[in-house]
């Protein structure tokens, strides 16, 4: 079956309570028979983590196939998986370490370019030096990174661009249930009367997810579905609510619905007394929020507000997903705060079919948090909690003193502000592609130019941001290196190694170790820091750090990975097949002396001092975080007088570096493209295919008009189109030329989703 | 009655808290988040020099000096660079502290009067002003190692 046209297959429907039929997706550029032998990994083209197996001949990948047995896809794959695994695995990749001169980058040995990194990091202070990574490379390699820049170097900046996917699920849970986790399975999608996605085009960021949720749609007792998006997506044509609030509305939007839970009486008080804190302040905040004046701010009908609510009040199992529309717009923390208040407020957590998902958008995006590689602490730890300090230290066997936590660790953010400023002149960006991806790429580019600025880039090809770098560290990919990731769902997956990377590339692991040993870190004792050297050993490592952690990997090993399916944490000795869900006895890990984190004002990002918050004596308690709704920071005026929102395509991910490169996929998308309201587009005089200009304060670029879509006043332009298959002379294509730099006061992720634009025919 | 006269020094205050935060917004726009959360807890500010208006004109308005003094004093404008942002940060956080205790200060006359309306005024505004010193503390964490050691 062509799975370009067909992205989710064919449907396997089956009633609600019963286990999702299994159906193995299968890709193979030979014949089945030639096939050398079939190695187990899972896919890394988005947070849904589905299992398969590589099919390698000659000493080259050659296909993939869904593991059936598999918890998270039941043998499925959709187009990415199947067409952009491996495809790219011979085309254009970096073979050689490269090193600038004046005449541009030349060949070098690793030996040349690691001796320069070495050198230019021994010569400065390490609050001079950032690390940028990913939420693309595997946990090990996270871990050891994270070690490295802690108790190695001692720099608190360093941040992935998880800041700019997953950072507000992370912030959501930590400031209601006092640490990151998801609580839900996807198996709740099994058992859900209703579910509710919340600024998630889940059909075209997780298709295989889609595929699940459209097999109980089809099945009888189909779930109700209800969705909030301001766009018209295959996931609103579906949902039997489609809310679509203007874009920067959604906590007005939430305050909404929550103040119509309370004014019906849908609200479980006993539940909310007994495990809860903060309902009376909540129930002020949303007071005044009556439909009407929801209606008014959002530009939503009122009834259907109080369609959504009473859904979500009188079904009797509640499945919530969140994801970018929320994460990456104005008042993000809050309004993400606003769907774990709903399912508090009617005690539907930790149950079958009732939960919620935070979800994240990149593969391993969940390792860079638990692992520390962004803006936390290793295992979950609480940065003001000297405790957990001490853990660390103890566990590292170095000075308390060593491992800074005077304030949380900087956020990309700020770091690309210090380097902006010059306070920060070495950077070293692994696997991903700020060129492109970040907000405001004229700023960027700028930034990543400027003179005093050192920088390395690894990277499996010479992305657009491996073209300003002093030194390309040529990295292995997704088949060449081993190791485990953790899905959306917290199912942890081992990714064996396939085949050999090309040339003299290296996994991302053997760099950082090469670095830690050259850079000659050592303990209190005198002996080296990092005491291993294979990616079973940095497991081994990571499992003693997470024991007693709320992400408990203690019971895991890559034998028990080996078997027939993923493995959820907290996998411990007493819990060794791992946990389906978090806090099915809704205690929630917000004692001061476990929580990760104490908390934050919702307006500022301010922080909850360690006294103020063990004055309130959460005791096991979730927080109900409350916010009125504010105006976003920037808004239409007569000069730009749309609002641009950046999102995905089901056929590409991040900035097409494996997806651009596969044939399939590159042909169902080629190009850019800027989706316009019927109404926008003919007060603009603009036709389906016509090449329009969309510009802001900042930047601009073009793209074909697609026409409906979007609400009128929204436009819409996916963001992976950047640079590296441009062809001369083509006007830009990258969405970022046009995005603005603020962010979420508290989770700090960037506001991608309201950018005050005008657009115009090209 | 001297409640007068801390009540117009709490105006004034406010006044010169509002007006400050307004400038290090504006003066600081290199800096996204300082910019934006400088513009919105300006209008908090703000917003309190009107809550207290009612009070002052019940009251009577016996303005000292000491406002303006303290505005001249504390805050003689913003400055440029790492530094020059935490040293303006710290000026609003000396600035935003005074204003917190001089809430006290008129809470506790407003239990004495008794004036249950002030009162209330006095709780919802406190709470704001210490969201503005929890957050000017929290930013002054995060800005001052680097300021103070490789900027
Ligand atoms: S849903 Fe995500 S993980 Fe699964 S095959 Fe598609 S891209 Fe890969």
């Amino acid at each position: 079956m062509n799975r370009v046209e067909n992205i989710w297959g064919v449907r396997t429907p089956h009633e609600r309570g019963t286990e999702w039929p299994e159906r193995v997706d299968q890709e193979l550029a030979v014949a089945e028979a030639e096939v050398d032998r079939w190695v187990q990994s899972a896919c890394v083209l988005c947070s849904n983590g589905c299992a398969c197996d590589i099919a390698v001949k000659d000493g080259k990948m050659v296909g993939v196939r869904g593991r059936a047995g598999d918890r998270i896809n039941h043998g499925r794959l959709g187009p990415k998986g199947l067409y952009a695994s491996w495809q790219w695995s011979d085309q254009d990749r970096l073979t050689h370490p490269l090193v600038r001169t004046s005449e541009g980058l030349r060949q070098a040995t690793w030996d040349e370019a690691m001796g320069r990194i070495v050198e230019e990091s021994k010569k400065r202070h390490p609050l001079k030096q950032g690390f940028y990574t990913s939420g693309q490379l595997f946990l090990e390699e996270y871990y050891t990174l994270a070690v490295i820049g802690k108790a190695g170097l001692g720099t608190p900046h360093m941040d992935g661009n998880t800041r700019l996917c997953t950072a507000t699920a992370a912030a959501a849970l930590k400031e209601t249930f006092g640490s990151d986790g998801q609580p839900g399975s996807y198996e709740d999608i099994e058992h859900c009367d209703a579910l509710f996605l919340f600024g998630h085009n889940m059909a075209a960021t997780q298709t295989v997810l889609w595929s699940r949720v459209l097999d109980r749609v089809e099945g009888p007792d189909a779930p109700v579905i209800v969705a909030v998006d301001p766009r018209d997506t295959p996931v609103t044509r579906l949902a039997d609510v489609h809310l679509a609030p203007l874009p920067g509305s959604n906590q007005a939007l939430m305050n909404g619905l929550i103040h119509e839970l309370i004014e019906h009486g849908y609200v479980d008080h006993d539940y909310v007394a007994r495990h809860t804190i903060g309902y009376d302040e909540l129930a002020a905040t949303v007071a005044s929020y009556e439909p009407k004046q929801v209606a008014e701010i959002c530009g939503v009908n009122a009834v259907d507000v109080q369609h959504a609510a009473e859904i979500f009040g009188r079904s009797e199992r509640v499945l919530s997903t969140v994801l970018q529309g929320f994460y990456q717009s104005h008042q993000a923390t809050a309004a993400s705060c606003q769907v774990n208040n709903l399912h508090l407020l009617r005690g539907l957590i930790g149950k079958p079919g009732c939960g919620v998902l935070q979800m994240n958008g990149q593969p391993t995006a969940e390792n860079t948090r638990e692992c520390g590689a962004d803006g936390d602490l290793p295992g979950f730890r609480n940065w003001a909690n000297p405790q957990h300090i001490d853990e660390l230290a103890k566990l590292w066997n170095v000075d308390r003193l060593k491992i800074p936590h005077w304030a949380p660790p900087t956020h990309a953010m700020q770091l690309w502000r210090y380097v902006d400023q010059g306070s920060i002149d070495f950077l070293w960006i692994s696997a991903t592609n700020p060129a492109v991806s970040l907000p405001e790429l004229p700023r960027i580019r700028d930034i990543l130019s400027r003179e005093d600025l050192f920088l390395v880039v690894q990277d499996g090809f010479l992305t657009e941001t491996a073209q300003y770098a002093d030194v390309v560290l040529p990295a292995a990919l997704w088949g060449e290196k081993q190791g485990t990731f953790t899905n959306a769902s917290r199912t942890v997956h081992l990714s064996e190694q396939a085949v050999d990377p090309p040339g003299e590339a290296r996994s991302d692991l053997d760099i950082f170790l090469d670095y830690a040993r050259r850079m000659d870190f050592r303990d209190a004792d005198g002996e080296p820091l990092i005491g291993w050297t294979t990616p079973e050993e940095a497991f081994e490592a990571w499992k003693e750090c997470t024991r007693g952690r709320p992400c408990d990997y203690s019971g895991l090993t890559y034998d028990a990975l080996r078997g027939a399916s993923g493995i959820p944490w907290p996998c411990t000795d007493d819990a060794p097949e791992g946990t389906d869900r978090l806090y099915e006895d809704s205690v929630f890990p917000t004692e001061p002396e476990t929580c990760e984190d104490y908390g934050h004002d919702l307006l500022t990002g301010g922080s909850t001092t360690p006294e103020k918050y063990k004055a309130l004596n959460p005791g096991g308690r979730a927080f109900l975080k409350a916010m009125p709704f504010t105006e976003p920071p920037e808004w239409i005026s007569s000069a730009y007088p749309l609002i641009a929102t950046t999102g995905r395509s089901p056929y590409h991910f991040h900035t097409r570096t494996k997806t651009g490169r596969s044939p399939q996929l590159k042909q169902a998308e080629p190009k850019v493209w800027v989706e316009l309201s019927a109404a926008d587009a003919a007060e603009l005089g603009v036709a389906e295919g016509n090449q329009v200009r969309v510009e802001s304060a900042r930047g601009w670029m073009e793209g074909a008009a697609r026409i409906g879509g979007a609400r009128p006043g929204v436009v819409f332009v996916p963001f992976h189109f950047g640079y590296w298959d441009a062809t001369e002379g083509a006007p830009p294509s990258a969405a970022n030329e046009f995005t603005l730099t603020e962010w979420d006061p508290v989770s700090k992720q960037p506001i991608y989703k309201v950018v005050a634009v005008r657009v115009r025919k090209a | 009655m001297h409640l007068s006269t801390y009540l117009g020094l709490l105006h004034a205050s406010e006044n010169s808290l509002a007006e400050a935060f307004d400038q290090v917004g504006r003066d600081h726009a290199d800096e996204p988040d300082v910019e934006h959360l400088c513009h919105v807890l300006s209008e908090k500010a703000a917003g309190h020099v009107e809550a207290l208006s009612p009070f002052v004109t019940r009251y009577g308005v016996q303005r000292e000096d000491e406002p303006d003094r303290l505005h001249a004093a504390e805050f003689g404008g913003t400055r440029t660079g790492g530094v020059g942002l935490l040293r303006d940060l710290q000026d609003l956080y000396v600035l935003a502290s005074f204003v917190d205790i001089t809430w006290t200060v008129v809470g506790q006359a407003a239990q004495g009067v008794p004036d249950a309306e002030l009162l209330k005024t006095v709780g919802s505004c406190q709470a704001e002003t210490s969201t503005q010193l929890s957050w000017l503390q929290t930013r002054i964490k995060q800005a001052a190692p680097q300021a103070l050691i490789v900027a």
